[in-house]
């Protein structure tokens, strides 16, 4: 019973890191730019949301809409004023500024907000949980589950049932060709990196409804964002849910054994794959 | 006739190194126009300065009164002017019908060329419209690549070496298109390295070296010594 349970939470939890990861994942894959500031973004989407909340009084869950709009805004921004002057084959260049706005960021924050622990309030949902008779699971990490199905399946519509998605994929296959086809690589980035975003803030509300947040704690939920999309194999959207729900579970058991090796065994459960799996568990076939 | 496209003193380079040296040729409405020569000719530097993927150094591109020269590539399409790239370029993560498909993105109204008419034109692509691009046979993935240009609805059509590593059955196959491409109102101009291709489609055949264009005619006036000369830049004699 306390295996099932421990297996219950950890999956659960893997929806979290899944939401940490989508947004890199769908930058990696379409750009081939590793985000270095990805936690950060996050962080930065989750002081957006309080913001918001603070100054309209709205709930978190509808001060994200806002927040996810103009963080889609500030990745279209991002894309096209800074990262795509910087892409090109050396991936050195990129790698060194998303580096430098990992910094900017943090520091920005710090400034803006000091080194407090903050939380976004959601109200009595935060307590509440479902009695499944063999489990009993809390309301706001099942949400955070159904929410990361909810915006793979959505990113996997959008990549494979839309005109969108056809030139997100042609891009990544070969950006001069699509440029023969009509389409602007520079414009299709900027898309990439306005939804990577959003989706960055709807990772930022659970991160920040379920426990407290500094300006500090980007770079470990970058980790974990990394391992997951790495796990779960390189451009692959499913993939990323099933890296993060193998870090959540290795991460639940290890914290059953003893709570100090809940972050180690995570960590340990992503070194296994790499050298069982070194492409992933479920590697995109064009890869 | 009249000049769809006008190309004068077209200059392109590769950092130091100069692929094209000032070429002049003119692709008039509803004409076939061959360009020929060796490896290295500048061919293909041609073509891709043409569409805006070359960086054009000196002179012009006019279409249809138009000055395109410098233009970004996807503005160019728009424009009218599609490629058949070399090595087809098909993109390795879409299905057929989705490679063709993508052809159509930036396009404007309606015009000639649907999924089914291109379709129809290369009736496989119908049967292996679910098949990842890069799965079909160097022919098969030839149509496609042709058929993702039309989608776009092109005044004119540029095919790089369609008949590269294909044997004559298949060469034969697709250069049967021509006529139909042709009747949908849709000028063209193929780089060949097979001569014999080249002069049976052409209504004009211009000859590239080391960056020039270094003989023009129609091919019944262009003798097999003027063209050999032309060509591997030796007297035939």
């Amino acid at each position: 019973m306390m295996l099932i349970d421990t297996l219950a939470q950890g999956l659960l939890l893997g929806g979290l890191y899944a939401l940490f990861a989508a947004g890199l994942s769908l930058v990696f894959g379409i750009i081939r730019l590793v985000n270095l500031a990805h936690g950060d973004l996050i962080i930065l989407g989750a002081y957006l949301i309080l913001t918001v909340t603070t100054i309209t009084g709205l709930h978190p869950f509808v001060a994200v809409l806002l927040a996810a709009s103009l963080m889609f805004g500030l990745g279209w921004l991002l894309q096209t004023h800074l990262l795509n002057r910087v892409l090109g084959a050396d991936i050195l260049p990129p790698l060194l500024v998303t580096f430098g706005l990992s910094v900017v960021i943090q520091n920005g924050l710090l400034s803006g907000f000091t080194a407090d622990s903050r939380k976004l309030a959601a109200g009595a949902i935060e307590a509440q949980s479902v009695d499944l008779a063999v489990v009993t699971l809390g309301v706001m990490p099942l949400l955070t589950f159904a929410s990361a199905v909810a915006v793979i399946f959505a990113l996997n519509r959008l990549f494979y049932r839309t005109a969108l998605g056809r030139a997100f994929r042609a891009t990544s296959d070969d950006a001069v060709t699509a440029e023969l086809m009509g389409i602007g690589p520079q414009r299709i980035f900027a898309g990439a990196t306005g939804i990577a975003l959003a989706v960055a803030t709807i990772a930022a509300l659970y991160l920040g409804t379920r426990a407290n947040f500094d300006p500090s704690i980007g770079p470990a939920r970058l980790l974990y964002a990394f391992e997951a999309v790495i796990i779960g194999g390189l451009g692959s959207l499913w993939g990323t849910l099933g890296g993060g729900i193998v870090i959540g579970m290795a991460q639940a058991l290890g914290a059953s054994v003893n709570p100090e090796r809940q972050i180690l065994s995570g960590h340990v459960a992503f070194v296994v794959v790499l050298l069982l799996r070194p492409r992933g568990l479920f590697p995109r076939a064009s890869d | 006739m009249s000049a769809l496209l006008q190309i004068a003193g077209l200059t392109a380079h590769y950092g130091d190194f100069q692929a094209l040296f000032g070429v002049d040729l003119t692709l008039q409405d509803g004409e076939t126009l061959a360009v020929i020569g060796a490896n290295g000719a500048g061919k293909t530097t041609l073509m891709r300065a043409i569409t805006g993927i070359a960086k054009v150094t000196a002179g012009t591109v006019t279409l249809a009164g138009e000055d395109i020269t410098r233009l970004p590539a996807p503005e160019i399409l728009t424009r009218g002017i599609a490629m058949v790239p070399e090595g087809r370029r098909l993109f390795p993560s879409l299905t057929v019908e989705e490679n063709l498909l993508i052809g159509a993105h930036a396009r404007k109204g309606n015009g000639h060329w649907t999924l089914e008419k291109v379709q129809a034109l290369f009736p496989i692509l119908k049967e292996r419209r679910h098949n990842p691009g890069t799965a079909l046979s160097g022919g098969q993935q030839q149509m496609v690549a042709i058929g993702r240009a039309l989608m776009s609805n092109p005044r004119v059509l540029l095919c790089d070496e369609l008949s590269l590593g294909l044997v004559p059955v298949v060469i034969k196959e697709i250069y049967a298109a021509f006529p139909r491409i042709k009747a949908s109102g849709t000028s063209i101009i193929v780089v060949e390295q097979d001569i014999g291709q080249a002069l049976r489609v052409a209504d004009h055949v211009h000859c590239m070296m080391e960056g020039r264009i270094t003989l023009s005619g129609r091919p019944a006036e262009l003798s097999r010594s003027a063209i050999h000369d032309a060509y591997f830049g030796v007297s035939h004699a």
